[in-house]
């Protein structure tokens, strides 16, 4: 073996153990690098009152509520486990029913949070309104969600 | 056949021959795309704000191919000592960065309206922030070492340390709850974009990969005429 396919292997092996030291540190600092948990995390795992934590999820189909201008009540909820969000602020455009989100601020207890920020998620999908007509029509809207 | 690639002097001649085309070519696509932008349908959820993903995309996957293509040369440079991969290195990282820079601020601005924040320290965006650091070091380190074989050997070594960050970046949607949304146009099932907004995402990637390379052989050739000068 020529020395040039020496180095070449060398550089390749460093690279493989540079990746996998990496990996492994990624895949043990999990709990840090997430954004947010989901309900049914918080559930099992313990999470201290006083601290900020993120949750995400769906926002809950009629579980809004409008108390006076800026406060707001909702339920999120991962079809599993769902959570009570007190919030004094301004929402985003694409918060919806049913739409994706995630809030951050001091859990009450396991059960409700009072939120200090709440963001809007959005999923992978992208197609214009006409489609979306055309398939609500045929009724394939949900299929495809 | 593929000479040019690993040769200053082949590369000179194919690109003069080559040059022109791209240009033509870079102003079409590039006047094709925005027109298509333009006529692009509005997105059933975010309206018009989803046309900023038209400029958003293509600038993050430059940036991330530009990062590719130096990792390839740091190691055919360091394994085969060819030092036609370390002229390449330093002429394209300060358009990777430009590409980042594009895509970071992109985002950000259609991050405000969508998501409710300019910024969340969220796995996405975090390790988009890494590569532009990544980036920015890789150009200051273009400034060290007065002795130019151990400069270009450490720059490409630091380009090889940073590649790992490469699979983080595409893979941090799909390992971690992100604010970000997973990929759309490059997973294995039928891309979950509808075709009507695919055609100006895809011709606008390709003038964005266009004028990348128009730069990308202006500067390879300069860096080539300097270095014969210093020769």
């Amino acid at each position: 073996m020529s020395l040039r396919f020496q180095r070449l292997i060398l550089i390749l092996i460093t690279l493989v153990i540079l990746g996998v030291a990496i990996i492994l540190i990624l895949f043990n600092t999990k709990q840090n690098i997430v954004f947010f948990y989901t309900p049914t995390e918080l559930i099992e795992n313990n999470f201290a009152i006083d601290k900020k934590v993120r949750i995400g999820g769906y926002v809950k189909k009629s579980s809004f509520i409008k108390k006076s201008l800026n406060t707001y009540e909702f339920k999120i909820t991962d079809n599993v486990n769902e959570l009570l969000v007190f919030y004094n602020g301004i929402l985003p455009d694409l918060f919806r029913e049913g739409q994706g989100t995630v809030i951050e601020g001091f859990l009450n207890n396991k059960k409700n949070i009072v939120a200090s920020k709440v963001y809007a998620k959005h999923d992978e999908n992208y197609m214009p309104e006409s489609i979306k007509k055309e398939l609500e029509k045929n009724n394939q809207w949900k299929k495809k969600l | 056949m593929f000479n040019f690639l690993i040769n200053p002097n082949q590369f000179n001649k194919f690109v003069d021959i080559i040059f022109k085309p791209l240009v033509i070519i870079a102003l079409i696509t590039l006047s094709a795309g925005l027109m298509l932008v333009y006529l692009s349908p509005l997105d059933y959820q975010q309206g018009l704000t989803v046309k900023i993903m038209y400029i958003h995309v293509p600038s993050a996957w430059l940036a991330l191919i530009t990062y590719a293509i130096m990792t390839i040369y740091s190691i055919v440079g360091l394994a085969f000592k060819i030092s036609f991969s370390f002229i390449i290195n330093k002429a394209i990282a300060p358009i990777g960065a430009v590409f980042t820079i594009l895509c970071l601020l992109s985002g950000s601005m259609w991050g405000k309206p969508m998501w409710g924040t300019w910024w969340v320290w969220d796995a996405r965006l975090t390790s988009v922030a890494i590569l532009l650091i990544i980036y920015l070091l890789i150009i200051f380190l273009n400034q060290t070492f007065e002795n130019r074989e151990v400069r270009e050997k450490t720059i490409a070594i630091f380009i090889l340390i940073g590649s790992v960050n490469l699979p983080i970046i595409k893979f941090s949607v799909d390992w971690w709850n992100t604010l970000h949304q997973p990929a759309s146009v490059s997973k294995l099932s039928s891309p979950s974009i509808d075709i009507s907004m695919l055609q100006p995402l895809l011709t606008m990637t390709l003038a964005f990969s266009m004028i990348g390379l128009i730069i990308a052989i202006l500067r390879i050739k300069a860096e080539i005429l300097l270095r014969k000068k210093y020769l």
